[in-house]
């Protein structure tokens, strides 16, 4: 690998300027000033959605410094190395949530975490990038667009973790990973018929997947979408209720804390969740294109990331992260409005909770390693 | 790892890269614009409509129950009020499972079949969000009990309500009657917003009589609630208008007396003040206590007053009908003067015994199986009404015929209902030959005559309708409609005039004299009572046969049945000169008037003297 990572001596008189401050410890400015937008904007959001709890604003600062300093600490490594440790990292996530199945810890009739010394974490997250991490790493090295059995291969990497997480039961994680490992399979240029082929395969699977694989409440939340008058005070309440929350926002809004929805409790999970209902309530369409705004930066920002990379490894997981960040959006949006059934999937940095924050801090840790990685190489 | 470096093409890689990141951003543009215009349609398009739904919400209408009009007895002694009782109700839509929310507070209060039979007929007819009661009266420990499990309970509320009480629910329960929760029958004849948030009714009595007075309006409050049902903030509010309280005439001391001189007997007591019309007095034994009826009464001790043969739910004062017996003898007096047919010194032959010419049986005078005689060999009138001669009122009564009778009679009162202000009142009976021709479809027989000449057969009276005919007698004509309510909110309600008997004053005299006798004459019927007494009474006994007695059977007390004997009447008015009370007692099973009179002249003497007997 060392033949195409090629470093410049130090000290050496061919740059045409002394490296920056952010450039030294590879910091993608843009991308931080965007992201310190958006944390300034959830942690005002999540004020009025934890009830105005500034305990609840104070322990999601503390997340997202821990956030900060993972970010900033991803970008340091390089690529290389990640690609490199990819296949350890991988094999220590699946005996993980191998571990979760025997060892694991439950909530709510899932057994999602593993307990560490009274630390308690859950292995699906670090998955989330170590399958886009492995994928890349299985890729990389092919002639691209790959070749069938590769694609296969790449499957078979995505699949175990992807299963291992379903039996948790945890749908909207599971869904996840495997979206961030096909990613990298499309950002590599899989040929359309394969993507066709996978599409007509997967309505196919409709069927049997509504019969053997759903579990009821899955069944429950596809059904309450589709009708929640049905179910009014059970599943349908929430999506009822977080409707009502966004439709009454309307272009103004109702003012920051002054979401009734929100702050007399008729709204569930205002602070995790269902967070983007509360700046929808009180910031109104308004509030709501700002947000988008920004997502949409940083998505940009992810994108122009991976078309400036400069190695295939760096191009495809810069890609598949700026599009698993965008599920994240899409499916958190689309579920708090209404559109898609209910999935545990965070507002990305804006709802409460540390695990997301750190992850997603740490993904665009990479995201800038793939940045900076442009920068060592360019100028060779 | 293999080698394919060398087959690797950078520029195509970068080529499809950049194709697949054109592709990538258009679809997430794609499905952002998807989102985005969802969160339009919500937000601009539908705007009004989920504004109007987050408003319903949070802002709830929630009733302001009036509270319930205060009932006092002419003394300002306090009968019926309101005391604050804690409410257990659940809100359905908060509830997220209504069966468990229903059996963990059974696991933390009692809850009886019976309150969950309430609240599930109640649940049914319930609006959306509104609290429908489950427990009445929590007690402390139950509330303590409930607050700490509170935060487990979402959608149950504690909340205090204005319960009625009854401080002495026996001795007036027939007096003042009682409420009990709504039932469904009610549900559907009530106005439903008037009773928003109320869950009690008159049932009985005066406080059904006078149930829309003693309810009130009902108010309204906007509130402000979170999802749990929790009111933060009144928005809005609309007093309740309380209802109006009541004054009765009624007077506990009376009522005390009353009552404890019927302790242990069945039977009935009234009293009522001549110059108004006002009960003085509403007594009917055995009583029961009201208070247990406010809260929904248990099936078994519902059952042990439903069941019991001393029939305590029924108000004898007015639900009771009994023959008269010897008590109507002044107003027959009365129609005998009137008619012409006597005079106060015509008389008439008293072997003890009265036949009708061209019939051999023979109508036999009380007195002949304890004298072997009559009362004397000629009765005048005076004599007849005192010692409660039947003969004299035999030739009576058959000179007059059963239709005079009636003609005479009815202005008292008798065979209609005296209207007096409270329920179930009954009409009783007033025979007349076009009655029996109406009621049982027979001609009326001659015989029978003589025996409703005396108060016996076919004629039925209430206790009642006994103290308002002596009212007549003890007014010199005047048929008052009988009040128990003297004062609405302090507005004096008169008791109305309904009819006036015309009559000559020195008729009047006589028939007053002749009952002065009753109580005053050595040979008197009721001349027991006339001891230690310091004012003039007029008075008549009576006793009313249960059970028909054969043609030569000699009566023997001891030999009937207790529920077979006859039953004791006293009527009486005081003092004579210028009545100021007027009454009527009934004692069931009595044996005769002896069980009746003693009452009398205890209520006279609390009335008039207030004596220690008073309460």
């Amino acid at each position: 690998m060392s033949d195409y990572v090629r470093q410049m001596p130090h000290g050496s008189n061919d740059l045409a300027r002394p490296p920056s401050t952010a450039a030294r410890f590879h910091i993608d400015v843009p991308l931080l000033i965007l992201l310190m937008t958006l944390t300034a904007l959830g942690l005002t959001v999540l004020y009025s959605g934890s009830g105005s709890d500034t305990g609840a604003v104070v322990r999601q600062g503390r997340y997202f410094l821990v956030g900060y300093v993972v970010m900033i600490v991803a970008a340091q490594i390089r690529l290389a190395q990640y690609m490199r440790w990819a296949p350890w990292f991988y094999l220590v996530g699946v005996g993980l949530l191998v571990a979760v199945i025997f060892v694991g810890v439950g909530a709510k009739g899932a057994q999602r975490w593993l307990s560490l010394g009274g630390f308690r974490f859950q292995p699906s997250e670090i998955l989330k990038l170590v399958v886009p991490m492995t994928v890349a790493w299985f890729l990389a090295e092919r002639i691209l667009p790959p070749r069938f059995r590769y694609i296969l291969g790449s499957l078979v990497i995505i699949g175990i973790p992807a299963a291992l997480i379903l039996k948790q039961p945890d749908l909207g994680t599971a869904l996840l990973i495997a979206a961030s490992g096909m990613f990298v399979v499309f950002m590599a240029g899989i040929g359309w018929r394969y993507i066709f082929g996978a599409v007509v395969l997967a309505a196919a699977s409709m069927w049997p997947a509504w019969m053997f694989v759903l579990k009821d409440y899955q069944k429950q939340r596809i059904l309450t979408l589709l009708n929640p008058e049905s179910d009014k005070l059970g599943a349908g309440w929430n999506i009822i209720q977080s409707k009502t929350a966004i439709g009454s926002g309307g272009w103004a809004g109702k003012g920051w804390t002054q979401g009734t929805q929100s702050q007399l409790d008729f709204l569930p999970e205002s602070h995790t969740d269902f967070i983007i209902a509360v700046l929808a309530e009180e910031f109104g369409l308004r509030g709501v294109l700002l947000l988008l705004s920004l997502y949409i930066l940083i998505l940009l920002r992810g994108f122009w990331i991976g078309l400036r990379a400069q190695t295939s490894y760096g191009r495809m997981l810069a890609g598949s992260l700026t599009l698993t960040f965008f599920v994240y959006i899409f499916v958190n949006m689309g579920m708090v409005a209404g559109l898609l059934p209910v999935v545990g999937v965070p507002l990305p940095l804006v709802s409460a909770g540390g695990t997301s924050v750190v992850t997603l801090m740490a993904g665009f840790g990479l995201l800038m390693a793939v940045s900076t990685e442009r920068r060592t190489v360019g100028n060779g | 790892m293999p080698q394919h470096i060398a087959l690797k093409d950078s520029f195509r890689e970068t080529r499809v890269y950049s194709a697949r990141t054109i592709t990538a951003i258009a679809i997430v543009f794609g499905l952002l614009a998807l989102i985005l215009g969802r969160y339009y349609s919500l937000q601009i398009t539908h705007y009004d409509t989920y504004r109007t739904q987050s408003d319903r919400n949070r802002v709830q209408l929630q009733p302001l129950p009036p509270r319930r009009g205060l009932i006092y007895d002419r003394n300002g002694v306090l009968l019926a009020d309101n005391r604050p009782s804690y409410i257990l109700s659940v809100v359905r839509e908060r509830v997220s499972n209504l069966d468990d929310t229903l059996a963990e507070l059974q696991t933390l209060v009692p809850v009886s079949d019976s309150d969950l039979d309430n609240f599930q007929k109640k649940l049914k007819r319930s609006r959306p969000y509104e609290a429908v009661p489950l427990r009445f009266r929590l007690t402390e420990e139950e509330r303590a009990q409930l607050a700490v499990n509170r935060h487990q309970l979402p959608g149950v509320v504690v909340d205090a309500q204005l319960l009625r009480h009854y401080p002495h629910g026996t001795l007036f329960s027939h007096a003042l009657g009682y409420v009990g929760r709504i039932n469904e029958q009610e549900t559907w004849d009530l106005d439903e917003t008037d009773y928003r948030g109320t869950f009690h009714i008159g049932k009985v009595g005066i406080e059904k009589f006078y149930e829309d007075t003693l309810h009130g309006t009902v108010g309204y409050q906007n509130v402000e609630t979170n999802a749990h049902g929790r009111v933060l903030r009144v928005l809005e509010r609309f007093d309740p208008v309380p209802g109006a309280d009541l004054k009765l005439h009624l007077d506990i001391r009376l009522q005390k007396t009353a009552y404890d001189a019927l302790e242990g007997r069945r039977g009935a007591v009234v009293a009522i003040d001549p110059a108004t019309g006002g009960i003085l007095a509403l007594v009917s034994t055995p009583g029961f206590d009201t208070n247990l009826f406010v809260n929904g009464i248990s099936s078994v001790e519902y059952s042990a007053l439903r069941d019991s043969p001393d029939v305590p739910l029924f108000n004898r004062a007015v639900q009771g009908q009994y023959p008269p017996g010897s008590t109507i003898k002044p107003i027959m007096g009365m129609a005998g003067l009137e008619s012409g047919l006597v005079t106060p010194e015509s008389t008439v032959a008293d072997p003890g015994w009265y036949r009708l010419p061209g019939d051999s049986r023979r109508y036999r005078d009380w007195i002949l199986k304890i004298r072997g005689t009559g009362h004397a060999p000629q009765v005048a009138l005076n004599m007849a009404i005192a010692e409660s001669c039947d003969v004299y009122f035999y030739d009576l009564a058959r000179r007059l015929t059963i239709d005079r009778m009636y003609d005479y009679m009815h202005p008292y009162g008798f065979g209609e209902r005296t209207g007096v202000d409270t329920t179930n009142e009954r009409r009783g009976v007033l025979p007349s030959t076009r009655w029996k021709r109406e009621a049982m479809a027979q001609p009326w027989y001659p015989g029978e005559t003589l025996s409703a000449g005396i108060g016996q057969g076919y004629m039925l009276t209430t206790p009642m309708q006994l103290a308002v005919a002596t009212n007549v007698l003890a007014t010199r004509g005047e048929l008052r409609q009988p009040r128990l309510v003297s004062q609405v909110d302090g507005q004096t309600v008169q008791a109305p005039l309904i009819g006036q008997v015309e009559a000559r004053q020195e008729n009047w005299d006589s028939i007053h004299q002749a009952m002065r006798s009753v109580v005053h004459s050595e040979r008197g019927s009721a001349r027991k009572i006339a001891k230690g007494i310091e004012y003039e009474v007029a008075g008549k006994t009576g006793t009313a046969q249960v059970i028909g007695i054969a043609q030569n059977a000699i009566y023997k007390e001891e030999d009937v049945a207790e529920r077979h004997r006859n039953h004791g009447l006293f009527i009486a008015f005081a003092p004579l000169e210028a009545p100021t009370i007027a009454v009527a007692v009934i004692v069931e099973n009595g044996g005769g008037s002896s069980a009746a009179y003693p009452i009398a002249r205890k209520v006279m003497d609390t009335w008039l003297i207030g004596d220690e007997s008073a309460g």
